[in-house]
């Protein structure tokens, strides 16, 4: 999507004091990302979220999951400062440990998704020809059917409700397709070039050529893919819950909290908001990193975070 | 551009010839196949199974039943419930139509507001607008849909009662289109939202790259309005990108539809599916999956076609 107000970056050479040619490719990474202050807003919010999920046992006394009877749908109080749901849980403390489904899921199906459609993009582009053809048919023809439906109708042959993994790799088996298209149109401009030319030369293997000489070359719209591939999968996944056909329902994920709070839509609307406004905020900070991405590495490319509904 | 119109339609066939096998593939999968209810009945012996599956024809090999079935298909046979026992067809006809007003009526809406927002911000670049725009546009483009979703129903059904809550009609005033247009309100505001953030803020970058262009350049030295320079030389070439990315957004338009008709009970045939899926309603879903893909390939012809019509530049080979 489009990028975000930041005026346009003067003449490289002038913004760096020395004009030093030798200056690091990660400092220039750097200093175009840095430009992005909304960027660096979303980077300390993640890290922030991060934190609080990695250690929520450490910040909250009570369970995400056990229920407490007693306790039902009580107002924030010094206690319970969100309040309790539905069966007495401590919304708070449902909220941290959610960031942990949320963020796992998020990113380990960002990294199935990544690794499919860079090899699948980067063979079909190396090995031109009649395989590329049939490969790149074969996206066409997975890119048909609208993700939600596929994924709605393997959860559902696999048993009503997934567990973690399950979804991790569901989302991670639909979600390559686009950015196998992306790299392999790299691969096919890359690998005229006669520094390949040379190393075919020197008889390094078809795979050295490419890991090697082809793709390093071609990374550059990954990350960027990567980082709203995140974004992405997490709405995927709470969408999914949504629906009901998403992570069992005791496991504490910010979809099912929103999912089992739909009820209580009228009369306990924090149950609603809390998770809501916690995911909300979660995919923007990681939209504003990508776009901060994008514009360092690849300011050319008009990626942006998919949804699938 | 005829040409490349009948060329990209007859592009389009093999695809959709290929879904039909998917989708008969993935249906194939489900556990125990059709005659699933009958394998648990203890008054159902095996031999009588056997003679079922072959009244049937289930001891056909796959790809005979693939061409029976896809022949019974092209002449409007797609089979019947299992839960209700209606024809399939005669189902999806009653949905779908509500469903394409829904889709329809976000699709208008979206392009309608987004491409004046975007236009409006990018001639205002750097002010107060301008950044409350983007800064909008972004968590509209993050916010889920049906979180977007309960917080309107909230806000203007329950809180404010300015609208109904759920459905397509009232049960207490006969329907009319006036009706219709009170139901379809807040489902418009939800299905469109996502793309309205992504396509107004396409057009803003869009706009804004065109405008330091050379030609643009040489129209205002000739001393044309600037509105002028903008609606009539900038934006032709601004739109062509938004045509792209409004076909990468398609998928998003269906699945957002799914989530809105569940949110506001709306009769469609996103609710259809959802409820197939839990009645373990194979020939529903697999008509469901059918439909959306061929939507979605004739979807993205159309946004080629257009995108071959705006841009002369377009050549098939």
């Amino acid at each position: 999507m489009a990028t975000a107000n930041v005026p346009p970056l003067e003449d490289e050479l002038a913004t760096d004091p020395m004009g030093d040619v030798q200056t690091s490719g990660l400092r220039r990474f750097w200093r175009r990302f840095s430009r992005h202050k909304l960027a660096l807003i979303g980077l300390g919010i993640l890290v922030f979220l991060l934190l609080v999920a990695i250690f929520a046992p450490l910040l909250t006394p009570y369970s995400p999951t056990t229920p407490n009877l007693t306790q039902v749908l009580l107002p924030p109080s010094a206690a319970h400062p969100l309040g309790t749901d539905e069966l007495g849980r401590d919304v708070l403390a449902r909220l941290m440990y959610g960031g942990r489904i949320s963020f796992l899921v998020g990113f380990l199906s960002m990294v199935i998704a990544t690794s499919i459609g860079v090899v699948y993009g980067a063979t079909a582009g190396y090995l031109g020809g009649i395989w590329d053809r049939i490969m790149m048919r074969f996206v066409d023809l997975v890119m048909s059917f609208p993700a939600i439906f596929l994924l709605l109708i393997v959860l559902n042959l696999t048993g009503s409700n997934a567990s973690v993994g399950l979804m991790i790799l569901y989302l991670g088996l639909f979600g390559w397709t686009g950015l196998s298209r992306i790299v392999r149109s790299q691969v096919l401009s890359l690998k005229t070039n006669e520094y390949v030319e040379a190393a075919r030369a020197q008889g390094a293997s078809t795979r050295r050529i490419l890991f090697k000489h082809v793709l390093p070359g071609a990374m550059a719209p990954v990350w960027v893919s990567a980082a709203f591939g995140v974004a992405g999968a997490m709405l995927a996944e709470a969408s999914l819950d949504f629906l009901g056909f998403g992570l069992q329902p005791q496991i504490p994920s910010w979809g099912n909290m929103l999912d089992s709070a739909e009820s209580y839509i009228v009369t306990h609307p924090l149950l609603i908001l809390a998770p809501g406004i916690v995911i909300t905020i979660a995919v923007v900070a990681i939209n504003f990193v990508g776009d901060a991405l994008r514009d360092a590495l690849d300011p050319r490319s008009t990626a942006g975070m998919q949804r699938i509904g | 551009m005829a040409k490349y119109a009948l060329q990209r339609f007859l592009e389009a066939i093999p695809l959709l010839f290929l879904v039909t096998i998917v989708t008969y593939f993935i249906m194939n999968l489900t556990p125990g196949g059709p005659l699933a209810v009958y394998l648990h009945n203890p008054h159902v012996t095996q031999s009588q199974i056997a003679v079922l599956a072959k009244q049937l024809g289930l001891d056909q090999p796959w790809y005979v039943r693939y061409f029976k079935w896809l022949w019974s298909l092209l002449h409007g046979n797609w089979g019947y419930s299992y839960f209700s026992g209606q024809p399939v067809i005669q189902l999806i006809g009653q949905r779908l139509p509500n469903t394409l007003i829904l889709m329809g009526s976000a699709f208008l809406v979206s392009l309608s507001l987004g491409i004046p927002l975007g236009i409006y911000s990018a001639t205002h670049q750097y002010s107060l607008f301008d950044y409350m725009f983007s800064f909008g546009s972004f968590f509209a483009w993050a916010m889920p849909s049906f979180f977007f979703g309960l917080l309107l129903q909230m806000i203007f059904a329950v809180k404010l009662g300015w609208l109904p809550v759920a459905g397509m009609y009232s049960a207490f005033y006969p329907p009319s289109f006036l009706e219709l247009i009170r139901h379809l309100i807040l489902p418009t505001m939800v299905l469109g939202l996502g793309s309205l953030a992504g396509w107004s803020r396409f057009m803003r970058s869009g706009l804004l790259e065109v405008v330091r262009q050379d030609y643009i350049r040489t129209a205002k030295a000739k001393g044309l309005k600037e509105r002028r320079v903008i609606l009539k030389h900038a934006l032709k070439n601004a739109l062509l990108p938004i045509v792209t990315i409004i076909g990468m957004d398609l998928p998003a338009f269906f699945g957002g539809a799914v989530i809105t008709e569940e949110i506001f009970a709306w009769p469609g045939m996103g609710r259809l599916f959802l409820t197939s899926l839990n009645d373990r309603d194979y020939p529903i879903q697999m008509a469901a999956l059918l439909i959306s893909a061929a939507l979605l390939i004739l979807g993205n012809l159309l946004a080629d076609l257009a995108y071959g019509f705006l841009d002369p530049r377009i050549q098939y080979n």
